[in-house]
């Protein structure tokens, strides 16, 4: 055991680096996905019909292997090439579902009688969409940023298959030389990261449900 | 033109289906005068609440006229129109995320009062309803009983003073006990307030203790309307008579 920390305290600054850099992926991924998912998770609230083609079209997105999406992505103009961006949409695709998913499921599930008497009492839709509908969604709108923010970590360990760097840079290379400390070296970083953005998501989804 | 001047709601012949050729209402005519309160009741299906959802525009009618204050409601905005009609469900409706007193803030805020002027009539309208502000202005609905949450309610409808209240069934979710108390209550506040109110229960009961006058709805129209003593000494058709002696066996 002791062997292990002190492999990992002479190789921190790497493993800092590269948390960072991970870190960055998970972050900017994760915000985008919000930005698209949660006005689209909206927009289908107000149009039901297409609420199952969408979430189900979604659904078959999430069922492609990581791996072969970021190879897709590769050769794409715009969002494709090697590197960060192209990872960045590709954990995006995957963020996506269960923001989407869960924003509609959490708007759709707002009580009706409240609706009515928002309404009832002379709110716009827009009054009603923000100050009751949203609010009142926002815990399970969060859990699914939780599940989506925690799924996007594991898997952009896969990123550095393309060279978007992260924790995955120690995986690959513990493979390549098979040295199980080196693959230990980026994939326990990557997990304390999913357990403390899992408990600390979960707590504020308790605060804001409370 | 009859009652024009003092017609706060009118049904002039309305008509609303939700499907083809199966009317809800089907040549509705009505009059609620200022001051009075008048209820509607019928079995379910009878259309009474789809009227009442006319009048604030929750629905739109497909023939004849609905007026409020002489004026027709599908010249109205809605938004605005709501926001001078206060309006009452069963449930209550509040907003669970928003503190006893935000809720009776609601419409004022709607209406951009300043925060000291809402301050000032929620604490107004929760002595009203005998909750004063002090003890329950900063508890969230859930911490109140049915009977209290259904007070909120009514203090919310009050709160920018409309001169009409639509109330859908306002009592409906309460115990026995409870709602005995609500309909005392609400007699204190009628008394108190003077405001035309358009009430839609299905008990009979219920309406006979609250209503100045009560509209007997039947498939979409009216079958009789007059006061309790109009409806119980002189019945207007054997339906009348029959859901009378229904609701009400002992009389």
């Amino acid at each position: 055991m002791s062997g292990y920390l002190s492999y990992f305290w002479a190789r921190r600054a790497e493993i800092l680096a590269l948390t960072g850099e991970h870190l960055l992926l998970v972050l900017v991924s994760t915000l985008l996905a919000v930005a698209i998912g949660v006005p689209l998770g909206v927009a289908l609230t107000r149009r039901p019909r297409l609420a199952r083609p969408v979430l189900g079209f979604a659904n078959v997105v999430q069922t492609i292997p990581s791996l072969a999406l970021f190879g897709f992505l590769i050769p794409m103009p715009l969002i494709g090439g090697v590197g960060a961006r192209t990872a960045i949409v590709a954990l995006i695709v995957y963020a996506l579902l269960p923001i989407l998913r869960n924003t509609y499921a959490g708007i759709r599930s707002v009580d009706p009688a409240v609706l009515e008497a928002a309404t009832g009492i002379g709110m716009t839709p827009g009054q009603r969409l923000k100050s009751v509908e949203l609010p009142l969604a926002l815990p399970v709108v969060l859990a699914g940023v939780r599940i989506a923010t925690v799924v996007s970590i594991g898997l952009a360990t896969i990123a550095a298959a393309i060279g978007a760097g992260g924790l995955g840079v120690l995986i690959y290379r513990g493979v390549a030389i098979v040295d199980h400390r080196l693959i230990l070296a980026g994939a326990v970083p990557a997990a304390l990261l999913a357990l403390a953005a899992d408990a600390g998501l979960g707590a504020l989804e308790k605060r804001m449900s409370g | 033109m009859s009652g024009a001047l003092s017609s706060v709601i009118e049904f002039r012949a309305v008509r609303k289906a939700f499907a083809p050729g199966q009317p809800v209402l089907d040549g509705l005519s009505l009059e609620v005068a200022d001051g009075e309160t008048l209820a509607l009741v019928g079995p379910s299906g009878c259309g009474k609440t789809t009227a009442l959802k006319l009048v604030n525009r929750l629905l739109d009618h497909d023939g004849g006229d609905v007026l409020v204050f002489g004026r027709d409601v599908r010249g109205e905005d809605p938004i605005a129109l709501r926001r001078r009609l206060g309006y009452v469900i069963q449930e209550a409706g509040l907003f669970p995320h928003w503190t006893v007193r935000e809720n009776v803030e609601a419409v004022p805020r709607l209406l951009g009062w300043p925060r000291e002027k809402a301050m000032t009539r929620s604490a107004e309208l929760l002595d009203l309803v005998n909750l004063p502000a002090a003890e329950y202005g900063e508890r969230r609905p859930r911490e109140l009983s049915g009977g209290q949450r259904q007070r909120v309610g009514v203090a919310r409808a009050l709160a920018a003073d409309p001169p009409v209240l639509l109330m859908d069934e306002p009592f409906g979710a309460l115990d026995p006990i409870a709602r005995r108390a609500m309909q005392r209550e609400f007699l204190d506040w009628k008394k108190r307030l003077g405001k035309a109110v358009l009430l839609v229960t299905h008990d009979l009961r219920e309406a006979f203790r609250l209503a100045d006058r009560v509209a007997i709805l039947d498939r979409g129209r009216v079958r009789q309307v007059g006061t309790p003593r109009q409806i119980l000494d002189a019945p207007a058709d054997d339906f009348v008579r029959d859901f009378v002696s229904d609701e009400l066996p002992i009389s």
